[in-house]
């Protein structure tokens, strides 16, 4: 059998963070690695439970009971600063001999290289500690490349959203398209009628039958917008359920009444989704450019949406005119 | 060609030659943009009509031209995250050339769909040693010999590095060992953080 000193020097190569203890719990020897992290206070001689303070199992305070954890895995702390965390695997010496604690440092490796300047030297060859170091780095470097890579793809999608001038949803022009064609033909003096559109009950259907339902109905009520108008005309979704159609050239009353009541009609029949009928329809109201001396874009809309509120007012399912109030003030 | 060689070229190019050869580069290239990005890939040809690009602006040798870029790839302070990557391969400069055969490896360990060429270091003498590179990355050969003599005098150590020539489907750089410790070398502390 060999003595102490010779087990020592075996376990200073193998695994230089071990602790030989006796029967009483005092540290025999500790190893090299270790023994650098307190390099003013030898271990030796010293209490194992007076050095380290036992995380878990946290019911074992004396040396006996940590003796007795044979084979079982242990979770320490530093008693002074820094208090690193370290894990320990307890292999009983023959005869009732003490222990011989293997230690490690578990996750907590990368503050314990930083705070005590630990170099390759101080890990046996076997221990995994210089790849995982390794791997940290490379990893975080790559980490790093690739989140750069994302920011600037955000930052692209973002910009290409600013400009997009599609509903995604309906396929409609959004808001911002609309914008651009008002501008556009309020500009070129052209004559032209601005109808608001916005769905009765589609609130009822998406709280009723879910968000699918509703984006079902918003893409059905779209396409049959685009059925009515033609094709220089702009349709637009502009808000959740609400809808701008621009009519280029149009500014007969009589038409576009036509237009708002085959509009209506189409939108109040029961859409099927998934064999539950949808029920919804819709009220509008349109204002033309040519009941304004010098039309700019948020007085038209203002007007057609004074004119929808009309339509709401009187019951829903209806179209008013913008010029149906001017006239009854 | 994966972009963190492109981005290598890229970055080795406008610290080296300054940003107006780059976009030189590029255009002559006809990348139709002037930024690899790191974590994508791109088209083979691409990093060679850059390599073309190159010589010809600079009117010089692929093969030179490549050697800087090894060099550069370890002893630029912009790469340095590069350089402690390969300082981990061991704590002598001998450790890291036997670490040398990991190395494609650990590339693919960090960044998966990386792919280096294999390397295979043969010791002739404990003081000369041979390094096949194997295909798989036209001029790898050349960059690798410029990252060993920036490598030895990171260690501080003294070596003597040459192409050894063609064998069989590998090439083969000789390194001579003049002094393993001929200077202190740079300093690598393993536990460093970026600020």
């Amino acid at each position: 059998m060999m003595d102490t000193a010779e087990l020592s020097a075996l376990l200073d190569t193998l695994c230089p963070m071990f602790v030989l203890v006796d029967e009483r719990g005092k540290i025999v020897n500790a190893g090299p690695t270790l023994q650098k992290l307190r390099p003013d206070e030898p271990m030796q001689g010293k209490d194992f439970l007076d050095v380290f303070e036992l995380v878990r199992p946290r019911t074992v305070t004396t040396t006996p009971a940590l003796l007795s954890l044979a084979g079982g895995k242990v979770h320490l702390k530093f008693h002074d600063e820094p208090r690193t965390a370290l894990k320990g695997l307890i292999a009983p010496m023959p005869k009732g001999n003490g222990a011989i604690i293997n230690l490690s440092f578990g996750i907590s490796i990368l503050d314990a290289v930083r705070d005590y300047a630990l170099t390759s030297a101080d890990f046996s060859g076997t221990d995994l500690a210089i790849e995982l170091l390794y791997l940290v780095e490379a990893k975080s470097a790559a980490m790093e490349a690739s989140r750069s890579l994302n920011l600037r793809l955000q930052g692209a999608m973002l910009a290409a959203e600013e400009q997009a001038v599609t509903d995604m949803l309906t396929g409609l022009k959004n808001r911002r398209a609309m914008d651009v064609v008002l501008r556009h033909l309020i500009s070129g003096n052209s004559a032209f009628a601005l109808m608001h559109l916005d769905l009765d009950f589609f609130k009822s259907v998406n709280d009723h039958l879910g968000h699918a339902a509703g984006d079902f109905v918003l893409q059905q009520a779209a396409r049959i917008m685009e059925e009515e108008t033609r094709n220089e005309d702009t349709v637009a979704r502009i808000g959740g359920d609400e809808f701008v159609i621009i009519f280029k050239g149009l500014v007969d009353e009589s038409v576009l009444s036509d237009v708002a009541s085959r509009l209506i009609k189409r939108l109040r029949q029961p859409m099927m989704f998934e064999n539950t009928p949808c029920q919804i329809s819709a009220s509008i109201g349109t204002a033309l450019s040519t009941q304004f001396s010098s039309p700019n874009a948020a007085e038209l809309l203002n007007a057609a949406d004074q004119a929808l509120y009309e339509a709401k007012r009187q019951g829903r399912s209806r179209h008013c005119p913008y010029s149906t109030l001017v006239e009854s003030e | 060609m994966h972009g963190l060689i492109n981005r290598a070229i890229q970055s080795f190019v406008c610290a080296t030659y300054g940003q107006p050869c780059w976009l030189r580069v590029t255009e002559a290239a006809g990348l139709g943009f002037t930024e690899f990005e790191a974590m994508l890939v791109y088209e083979d040809e691409m990093t060679k009509r850059v390599l073309d690009a190159l010589c010809a602006d600079l009117n010089r040798p692929r093969a030179e031209i490549l050697e800087d870029l090894g060099t550069y790839l370890v002893s630029h302070p912009n790469m340095e995250d590069l350089r402690r990557l390969l300082r981990f391969g061991g704590v002598t400069y001998v450790e890291f050339l036997h670490s040398l055969d990991d190395l494609s490896d650990r590339a693919r360990l960090a960044v998966s769909d990386l792919r280096l060429p294999m390397l295979e270091l043969r010791e002739v003498s404990p003081a000369e040693y041979q390094l096949f590179c194997y295909p798989g990355l036209p001029g790898y050969s050349s960059v690798m010999v410029g990252v060993l003599r920036a490598v030895a005098d990171d260690y501080g150590a003294l070596a003597m590095l040459s192409h050894d020539g063609q064998h069989g489907d590998a090439e083969v750089i000789s390194i001579v060992l003049v002094e393993s410790a001929f200077t202190e070398g740079r300093h690598f502390d393993l536990g460093a953080r970026k600020s």
